[in-house]
């Protein structure tokens, strides 16, 4: 790992999304976290943008209707 | 195929653990109900004629739902949608915007006493409906990497993977669709007079939605 940097705002803001999609490498990532740690600014941004990424997860789900589950159940016992 | 009941026994159940995603991704992808069933059945019939070739199981996931994208891009599907070209358009168009952001303009760093703040306010008042609008109402090409990351889980080189495009446009698409979905949130919002950001709206009884929830 490398050394840890003290990051600022914009360095952590520019990085947020990324964080918050777990695509840093691990230095990148504890830098932010300091960041989140200190900075209240930040902080609220990122749990305000983790929580909208939270309710669009939800969305990513729907349960079909059942007849469309007899029509894939029907469907893969064709196979 | 010559079916082994082993392959086809792991192939079904995954399939039917996966529905309501490939459901739910489908839906937002055609934004209609009769379609998005046409594009689940399409995509799980390529899947299994395909299966054979999959070799790690372990990637089964990613690589439905790499079917399922392409079956919804493949041109001869939807003869009048959108083309490589008019996706490029959709970025150019974005090109030079600055990053819409609800928090941005919501949030007021001296009201410490106000627990949550009010952007946690606002996203308490968004619904269900109101984010599937504003997910609705997104240029193609934006849309698809937002459902794939944000409603779906895959990382930015999963995603890349699928769509043959680099990573750094699948980081930038998804930055621009992120940017586009809180616009369309915020003035979902504001039309349907939700979004004042002032301290005395802070309690949500004196904030109504509207009726039924959609905005
Ligand atoms: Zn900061």
């Amino acid at each position: 790992m490398n050394k840890i940097r003290l990051i600022g705002c914009e360095e952590a803001l520019n990085r947020l999304f990324d964080y918050l999609d777990h695509e840093l490498d691990e230095t990148r990532r504890t830098e932010v976290e300091q960041h989140l740690k200190i900075c209240r600014s930040c902080y609220s941004r990122a749990e305000f943008e983790k929580r909208l990424k939270g309710r669009l997860t939800a969305v990513g789900t729907e349960p079909p209707s059942d007849e469309f589950g007899r029509r894939i159940r029907a469907l893969l016992g064709g196979f | 195929m010559k079916s082994d009941p082993e392959d086809r026994a792991f192939f079904e159940q995954s399939v039917v653990q996966l529905l309501d995603r490939l459901f739910g991704a489908a839906l937002r992808l055609t934004r209609n109900r009769a379609d998005a069933e046409d594009l689940v059945a399409e995509a799980v019939a390529k899947a299994w004629a395909q299966f054979a070739a999959l070799r790690d199981r372990n990637c089964f996931r990613g690589w439905l739902f790499r079917i399922l994208t392409n079956t919804f891009l493949s041109a001869c599907r939807r003869p009048h949608t959108v083309s490589i070209e008019a996706l490029a358009e959709a970025e150019a168009d974005c090109e030079g915007e600055a990053a819409f952001s609800i928090f941005e303009r919501l949030h007021q760093p001296f009201l410490l006493w106000w627990d949550g703040g009010p952007e946690q306010d606002f996203l308490n008042k968004v619904l269900r409906e109101d984010i599937e609008r504003a997910l609705d109402a997104l240029p193609e090409a934006f849309r698809l990497v937002v459902v794939l990351n944000d409603l779906e889980g895959f990382s930015y080189q999963e995603i890349a993977d699928m769509l043959g495009v680099p990573v750094g446009t699948v980081r930038s698409r998804l930055s621009r669709g992120r940017s586009a979905l809180q616009k369309a949130l915020w003035e979902q919002a504001r039309d349907a007079g939700l979004s004042a950001p002032k301290p005395e709206s802070a309690d949500p009884r004196s904030v109504e939605h509207t009726e039924g929830g959609s905005l």
